[in-house]
């Protein structure tokens, strides 16, 4: 049931994006969706007493499989924390820019382009 | 303005070199412990960034500029891109192949173990804190009454 | 099978490399060049039989596998074809811009991403490709640095990163069900009657269709679309859209979880709704690109019909629809730019007698209107036919009835255009016009010898047997079963 409190934190960012006014806010529900999914990902290889998933030659262990906790999940996760990285980093230069132009975080305020 | 007071200054200018060092170790270290190119990459963005935040932008541009840091991300980059392409241009091994792993035997839990992975760590480490850097250097000196000239 | 890494590490080398060759222009326009045409050769050196990549030399259970199957080679030379001509545009085009060197780095990573997207199998890998082909886009749509366009470039971001986030929910739930990432284990191991596998395809299809603009979601596309400069927009709206949302879709519906378990009929009228939708919205606008934009929505609907018919003859429309609009959106999108670089004006109603002093201009809009029209021999009639017939001969009456009415549509809206733009008198205004450089106009007759030729892609046996049909028939061989046997 943990689980569906990622799911919760999911929809509590999408609920910031779509429903916020100021751009700082919605970039930073976006950051919070991202992060609920890592951690999604994150327990999905979590483990109750798992050991660490190194396969070695001085230390072997038989039963490998079925204790280590599930290394992939970390890896893709770091992988996804970079990308969050990059469209953040995307996005804050895109607000500041818009700042400079009209002077405002207020979405409602930027209405050059119709419909 | 140059900065902050001459207490942060002083202390920045100890703890910089702490920072660097504890950066590159985690870089270097990435294949045996947790941590890696990105996470070590961070942490020595983060010295750059607190020596930009001490000094002034003046003093950090003397230091490692906007087009210096450009140009070494991409250095890291192309290390990086380097790296893959080396095992497909030698015969019999795929694109992003452990080329040394193959060629040489390692002693396992060893600095210079597990083959090109500490090389990819450290273009990926290079690659992250100058990259980092010039996105922090972007975003706060930006503008928008100086053209930008590049 | 070994060329396939190429296709992802070309464009990176070159995008890099641009950085360092700011300020030499002569060699920056012979890389563009040199990359882009190495690609479509490559692209068309490719082999026909289906293939796997193993990178890094791993286990395809644990490793990323590269694949390429007759579909995937068929989108990889309309990229690679439509890339090549969009840069060759940009090189006379892009002159009004400064910092040409990081356009064409953009343009690359692009590029990098969606060839990383149509070859790759394995699902993280593709959210990897997409997030970089999209924030690429992301950045070359506020290009300009205006402030539309930096607002069109906000609102695409948000939308786009809500759309990747889905993707990336549904990935962790692929993820949690089947232990594995590579498409073809996934497909094996998908229980389909599991209440989770339901959420999947909710989250995949919200996902993929706010990235493809389906019609709920298409807001963001005329935006975004008319904001970036034009070679972009032929870019984003020829291959881009199509590349990210619906070949992924189409993937994951017919190759993974099946034709039995997809909810094809509610895609077809989702298609249907937003082919509506995207040319009503077409016929209020009176900016060239925006129009086009809005005009892309609809096509995509037709797309999505022929997909959820999910017969054959629906499907070889479809595709035959994604390879054709690529052709001719592209090149009004070009002649659009051409229009504005020439003239700096948008808004046609405002125009007027430009073919007394742009006549090739004139000439490839006019091959571009009338194939969009499905004006008979040009590329647009043949895939409108099929989907008529594909729609009349699985009994559903309506949907044929609605891509007729579309068509109808688009007919009259076209010519309209034209006449505003290209026929009647000069204004005063713009006595001085030139016609657009060389450089401009010759990409622009190579996207007309498509839209002219792309019909016989149906007609002429060899072609069809060769590039179509199995591509078709890769689609309809059903889930993906016993490719990897196995386990490590």
């Amino acid at each position: 049931m943990i689980y569906a409190l990622c799911i919760v934190l999911f929809l509590l960012g999408l609920y910031g994006v779509l429903v916020k006014k100021n751009l700082i806010k919605i970039i930073i529900s976006l950051a919070m969706m991202n992060n609920a999914i890592n951690l999604f990902f994150i327990l999905l290889a979590y483990r109750k007493n798992g050991v660490v998933p190194i396969l070695s030659f001085l230390q072997p262990n038989a039963n490998l499989y079925e204790t280590a906790v599930d290394p992939l999940p970390q890896a893709l996760v770091l992988t996804s924390v970079v990308i969050g990285l990059g469209v953040t980093a995307l996005m804050v230069a895109l607000a500041i820019r818009l700042y400079y132009v009209y002077g405002t975080f207020d979405i409602t305020k930027m209405r050059k382009l119709r419909g | 303005m140059t900065g902050m007071t001459i207490i942060v200054k002083t202390v920045a200018e100890w703890i910089k070199g702490f920072i660097i060092f504890y950066g590159v170790y985690i870089v270097l270290l990435g294949h045996l412990s947790p941590g890696g190119g990105f996470a070590g990459g961070v942490i020595i963005a983060c010295s750059f960034i607190m020596m930009e935040l001490a000094f002034g932008k003046d003093q950090a541009a003397k230091e490692l500029s906007k087009h210096g840091s450009h140009l070494l991300d991409e250095y890291g980059a192309l290390a990086i891109l380097f790296l893959g392409l080396l095992g497909y241009f030698l015969p019999k091994l795929p694109f992003f192949s452990n080329v040394l792993m193959q060629k040489f035997s390692f002693i396992p839990f060893h600095i210079l173990s597990a083959g090109s992975i500490p090389l990819i760590n450290l273009a990926i480490g290079l690659k992250v804190s100058t990259g980092l850097y010039s996105v922090y250097i972007y975003l706060s000196h930006y503008d928008p009454r100086m053209q930008e000239d590049e | 099978m070994g060329l396939l890494p190429l296709f992802v590490a070309i464009p990176l080398f070159s995008a890099l490399l641009l950085g360092f060759i700011e300020h030499k222009k002569g060699i920056m326009h012979t890389l563009v060049m040199l990359t882009t045409s190495a690609l479509v050769i490559l692209a068309f050196a490719t082999p026909l039989q289906r293939g796997f990549y193993f990178v890094g030399g791993h286990h395809p259970f644990v490793g990323i596998t590269l694949m390429l199957d007759p579909l995937n080679r068929l989108l990889l030379i309309v990229v690679q074809i439509l890339v090549f001509v969009a840069s060759w545009y940009s090189i006379g085009y892009m002159e009004q811009y400064t910092a040409k060197s990081r356009y064409f780095s953009f343009v690359f990573l692009m590029l990098a991403g969606m060839n990383g997207i149509v070859i790759t199998a394995d699902f993280f890998n593709l959210y990897v490709y997409m997030e970089i082909a999209t924030i690429a886009s992301y950045a070359l749509v506020a290009y300009g640095g205006k402030a539309h366009e930096l607002e069109a470039s906000f609102k695409y971001l948000v939308l786009g990163s809500i759309s990747s986030l889905f993707i990336l929910l549904g990935i962790a739930l692929i993820y949690s069900q089947t232990a594995a990432l590579n498409m073809m284990v996934v497909a094996q191991r998908l229980d389909v009657t599991n209440p989770i596998t339901w959420l999947i395809i909710t989250v995949f299809a919200a996902g993929f269709g706010l990235k493809s603009a389906l019609f709920p979601f298409h807001s963001w596309l005329p935006d975004a679309h008319s904001s970036a400069p034009a070679p972009v927009s032929a870019i984003l709206s020829g291959v881009l859209i199509k590349v990210v949302g619906i070949y992924v879709l189409l993937r994951f519906f017919y190759n993974i979880i099946g034709v039995d378990q997809a909810p094809l009929t509610l895609i077809a009228w989702l298609g249907a709704l937003s082919s509506l939708v995207g040319v009503l919205l077409a016929m209020g606008q009176h900016d060239f690109k925006r129009l086009l934009a809005c005009h892309s929505v609809s096509q995509v609907g037709y797309i999505f019909i022929g997909i959820g018919l999910g017969t054959p003859l629906g499907l070889i429309g479809a595709l035959l629809h994604i390879v054709n609009h690529s052709a001719f959106k592209s090149l009004l999108f070009l002649s659009a730019g051409s229009v504005e670089y020439a003239t700096g004006e948008r808004n046609f109603h405002s125009m007027g007698g430009l073919a007394k002093v742009m006549p090739w201009t004139n000439a490839a809009s006019f091959i571009g209107f009338t194939s969009i029209g499905g004006v008979p021999p040009l590329n647009g009639f043949w895939s409108k036919l099929i989907l008529i017939i594909a729609c009349v001969s699985s009994g559903q009456w309506i949907l044929g009835l609605i891509i007729v009415v579309v068509a109808i549509m688009t007919l009259t809206l076209f010519p309209k255009i034209q006449k505003y733009v290209f026929l009647g008198d000069l204004p005063s205004k713009f006595r001085n016009v030139k016609e657009s450089p060389w450089s401009m106009i010759l990409p622009m007759l190579v996207l007309c010898f498509f839209c002219i030729v792309l019909g016989a892609l149906v007609v002429v046996p060899v072609l069809r047997e060769t590039y179509f049909l199995p591509a078709v028939q890769a689609l309809l061989s059903g889930k993906w079963l016993g490719v990897f046997q196995n386990a490590p």
